[in-house]
C-alpha cells in the first residue's frame, strides 16, 4: 500500500481537479438549472460514504469473531470516514433538497434514515472515546447493527411513499436528453470519491499503525 | 437444555422483582408521566393530536423501555452477579434470552398502563383494530427489547452506562420505533388502513428476526473483555 | 474429586494482558497442580484480579496461552466452566433472594441434580438457621461464608477466591482455612489472591508474587510469607 499511495493520492487529486470542468459539461437539467450539478458529488459522496459504512460493519463482525487487531483499525477508520462523507452528503442533500423541493428539511423517508446511518456512526465514535477500556468490542456491536440497517435505508424509499427520488433514478438518466453524459459524469465523480475514501483510509489506517507501535513501545519502556 | 437455562434466568429475575416491585413500579409510573407531559405539549382540539397519539405511545415505550433496561442490570452489575452468570457452565445465548424475557415482561406491563392511558387522554382510535395493535406492539417491542438488552448486557462495565445506552440504543432502534409508529397510524385511520399496517407489521417482524439473529450471535464475544 | 475427565494442572505460559498502554499482566508463566494452595500476593493494582479473571476465562489474554489439561478456553469453555470455582470480589449473591434461593438458583444453573446440595452448603456456611432469610439482611462475614460455599458447590477442581477473608472473624477464618485445606487435600487446585499474609502464612502451599503485572517470585514454600513479601516489595 505505501509504495503505490503516492501515484494513487495524485490520481485521485487530478481526478477531483478536473470533475468541475466535466460536470461544466453536462447539459442543464431543464427545472433545476445550475443546483441540479450538486447531484454529481451528492450521489458520489453517498456511493462512499455506503461503502465505508458496509466495509466498517463486516470489518466489525471479523475483529469481534477473529480478534484480528487489523480489522478493528480498518473499523475505526472507515466508521470514521462514513461519520464525515455523510455529513457532506446530508449537507449537499439538503441544499438540492431546498431547490428541488422547495424546503430545506422534508422529512422524507430516504433523508431520515440516512440521518439515523449517521447517528449510528457517531454512537461508534462516541463509545469508542468515552466507553472505557473494552470500548472496542463495545463500538464493534455497533457497527454491525449500522452496518445491518443500511440495506433498510436503501430501501426504505421504496416502501414509504416520498418525495424523493426512487432507486431507479440512474435508470431512467439514459432516456433523457445528453443522458449519456451525465451518466458518465456520475461515475467519473463516483469513481473520484472513491479513490479518496481510498487514500483517506489507507493514511487513517498508518496512523493507527503508528499508534499501535507507539503503545507498544510504551509498553516495552515499562518492562 | 437452552430452554432450560433461560427459564431460570427469567423465573429469577421474576422473583427478584416481586421481591420488591421496584423496576416495575417506577418505570410504569415514568410512561404515565411521559404521556402526561406529552398531553400538554400536543393536545388541541382538532383531529391531527389525536394521531399524535401513535408517536406518543411509542415514545413512551422506547423512554420507559429504557428506564426498565438500565435498572435490570444495575441489579446484575451490584454483586457482579452477571459475571456468576457467565461463569456457569450454562449456554450463554441462553442466558442472554432469559434476560431478555425478563425485560419483554417488564416493558409489556407498562404498555399495558400507557395504551389504554393514551387511547383516553388524546381520544385517539387506537383500539379500532385491537389484534393488529397487540401485533405491533408484541413485535415493535421484542426488536427494541433485543438490542436493549444485548447493550445493556455489555455497557454492564463500562463506567458511562447510563449515557452510552441511550446514545446507542436510540439510533439503531429508530427504524423499530418509525415502523411502530407508522404502523399504528395507519390502524388509527378511518376507515383503518389494514394493508398499510401489515406491510408495518410485517417489517417489524422481519427487523425482529435480524435483531434477535445477530444479537444471539454477538452475544458471546461481546461479554469477553 | 471424582471427575476423571477434569484437567490435573494449570499452565499459563507466557501470559499478557494489556489494556491500552498500561500492561496489567506481563509475561506471567505458573504451573499450578492438584493439591496445590497457591497464595498470589502483591501491592493493589499489581495484576492480581486480572490474572484471576483470565483464569476465570472472563478475559482474554493479549498474548500467551492458559492450558486446563488439554483443554483451553476456546474451544472447551463450558467444560473448564463446568470445574470452576470462583469468589469475587464482588460476591456474586442477590441481595433480594434469600440464602436458600441463591444456592438453589445456582444449583439449577449448574445443573446439579443433588437434591441435598443446597442444604449441604447451607449447613458448611452455617447459615442453616437463616436460609430462608434475605441476603441484603446478612452482614458482611456471613455473605462471605455463603458466597464461598456456593462457588464450591459444583466440586469445582479450580478454585479462584479474591480475598476470601474479608469481613470474617478470627473463628470464622479458622472455618474456612480448614475449608481450603480440606478442598486441596482432595485434589483441587487453589488459588488465594489476598492482602492478609498473617492468615497466609501457613495455610498456603506456594506463593506467588506480583508487581506492576509482573510475577517477582514464585516459590514452593508457603512460609515465613511476610519476610519473603517484604524483602521484594517493601514494607507491607
Amino acid at each position: 500500500m505505501r509504495k503505490i499511495f503516492l501515484p494513487l493520492l495524485v490520481i485521485t487529486a487530478a481526478l477531483f481537479a478536473y470533475s468541475p470542468y466535466y460536470i461544466n459539461q453536462a447539459p442543464y437539467e431543464s427545472t433545476m438549472l445550475l443546483v441540479q450539478k450538486i447531484f454529481y458529488y451528492h450521489f458520489a459522496t453517498w456511493m462512499a460514504g455506503a461503502t465505508a459504512v458496509i466495509v466498517c460493519g463486516v470489518a466489525s463482525g471479523y475483529y469481534l469473531f477473529k480478534g484480528s487487531v487489523v480489522a478493528d483499525r480498518v473499523a475505526v477508520a472507515t466508521a470514521e470516514l462514513g461519520v464525515i462523507f455523510g455529513a457532506f452528503g446530508l449537507i449537499s442533500g439538503t441544499l438540492w433538497g431546498r431547490k428541488a423541493w422547495g424546503t430545506w428539511w422534508a422529512g422524507d423517508a430516504r433523508v431520515s434514515m440516512a440521518l439515523v446511518a449517521e447517528l449510528i456512526f457517531i454512537g461508534y465514535l462516541l463509545v469508542r472515546k468515552y466507553g472505557g477500556p473494552g470500548s472496542e468490542k463495545l463500538s464493534a456491536a455497533m457497527g454491525v447493527f449500522g452496518a445491518a440497517t443500511a440495506p433498510f435505508i436503501y430501501k426504505s424509499v421504496d416502501w414509504w411513499r416520498t418525495i424523493h427520488p426512487k432507486t431507479s433514478v440512474m435508470s431512467s438518466l439514459n432516456d433523457t436528453p445528453g443522458g449519456v453524459i451525465m451518466w458518465n459524469i456520475v461515475l467519473f465523480c463516483t469513481l473520484a470519491f472513491m479513490l479518496l475514501l481510498t487514500v483517506v483510509l489507507a493514511a487513517r489506517m498508518r496512523l493507527e499503525e503508528l499508534r499501535a507501535d507507539l503503545d507498544r513501545l510504551y509498553l516495552e519502556a515499562e518492562d | 437444555m437452552f430452554a432450560r437455562v433461560a427459564l431460570l434466568v427469567l423465573k429469577k429475575d421474576i422473583a427478584i422483582e416481586l421481591r420488591s416491585y421496584e423496576i416495575i413500579s417506577t418505570t410504569t409510573f415514568f410512561a404515565a408521566a411521559c404521556v402526561t407531559i406529552f398531553s400538554f405539549a400536543f393536545t388541541r382540539d382538532d383531529e391531527t393530536m389525536a394521531m399524535s397519539a401513535a408517536g406518543i405511545v411509542w415514545i413512551a415505550i422506547a423512554f420507559s423501555g429504557t428506564l426498565a433496561l438500565s435498572r435490570t442490570f444495575e441489579r446484575e452489575r451490584y454483586g457482579e452477579t452477571l459475571k456468576a452468570l457467565l461463569l456457569a457452565p450454562a449456554s450463554r445465548p441462553a442466558i442472554y434470552v432469559g434476560k431478555l424475557l425478563g425485560i419483554l415482561c417488564l416493558i409489556f406491563a407498562t404498555e399495558i398502563l400507557v395504551v389504554p392511558m393514551v387511547a383516553l387522554m388524546f381520544q385517539s382510535p387506537l383500539f379500532n383494530r385491537p389484534g393488529m395493535l397487540l401485533g405491533l406492539l408484541v413485535t415493535g417491542t421484542i426488536g427494541y427489547a433485543a438490542v436493549g438488552t444485548l447493550f445493556a448486557a455489555m455497557l454492564v462495565r463500562a463506567r458511562t452506562r447510563d449515557v452510552m445506552l441511550p446514545i446507542l440504543l436510540y439510533p439503531i432502534t429508530i427504524p423499530v420505533i418509525i415502523a411502530g409508529v407508522e404502523g399504528t397510524t395507519a390502524l388509527m385511520l378511518s376507515p383503518p388502513d389494514e394493508a398499510m399496517a401489515s406491510l408495518w407489521l410485517a417489517l417489524l417482524a422481519f427487523f425482529d428476526v435480524v435483531f434477535v439473529t445477530l444479537s444471539l450471535w454477538m452475544f458471546e464475544p461481546l461479554m469477553t473483555e | 474429586m471424582s471427575d476423571p475427565d477434569a484437567f490435573d494442572r494449570v499452565d499459563l505460559t507466557d501470559l499478557s494482558r494489556n489494556f491500552g498502554r498500561r500492561r496489567a499482566v506481563s509475561r506471567v508463566s505458573l504451573a499450578l497442580r492438584r493439591g496445590d494452595i497457591l497464595g498470589l500476593l502483591g501491592p493493589n493494582g499489581a495484576g492480581k484480579s486480572t490474572l484471576l479473571s483470565m483464569l476465570a476465562t472472563l478475559v482474554t489474554p493479549t498474548s500467551g496461552t492458559i492450558a486446563y489439561g488439554r483443554w483451553n478456553t476456546k474451544e472447551h469453555g463450558v467444560e473448564i466452566r463446568r470445574r470452576l470455582g470462583v469468589l469475587g470480589h464482588e460476591l456474586h449473591l442477590y441481595p433480594e433472594l434469600s440464602a436458600r434461593e441463591n444456592l438453589q438458583f445456582f444449583a439449577d444453573l449448574y445443573d446439579l441434580r443433588d437434591a441435598g446440595v443446597v442444604e449441604r452448603a447451607l449447613d458448611q456456611a452455617g447459615l442453616t438457621e437463616r436460609a430462608d432469610d434475605q441476603v441484603s439482611s446478612f452482614s458482611r462475614g456471613m455473605r462471605q461464608r455463603l458466597a464461598l460455599e456456593r462457588s464450591l458447590m459444583h466440586q469445582p477442581t479450580l478454585v479462584l477466591l479474591d480475598e476470601p477473608f474479608t469481613g470474617l472473624d478470627d473463628r470464622a477464618v479458622g472455618i474456612v482455612t480448614q475449608r481450603f485445606r480440606g478442598l486441596a487435600a482432595a485434589g483441587a487446585i487453589l488459588v488465594v489472591a489476598t492482602h492478609d499474609l498473617d492468615v497466609a502464612d501457613g495455610l498456603i502451599t506456594r506463593m506467588a508474587v506480583m508487581q506492576a503485572g509482573k510475577l517477582l517470585l514464585a516459590t514452593d514454600s508457603g512460609t515465613n510469607v511476610r519476610q519473603q513479601y517484604r524483602a521484594l516489595v517493601g514494607a507491607a
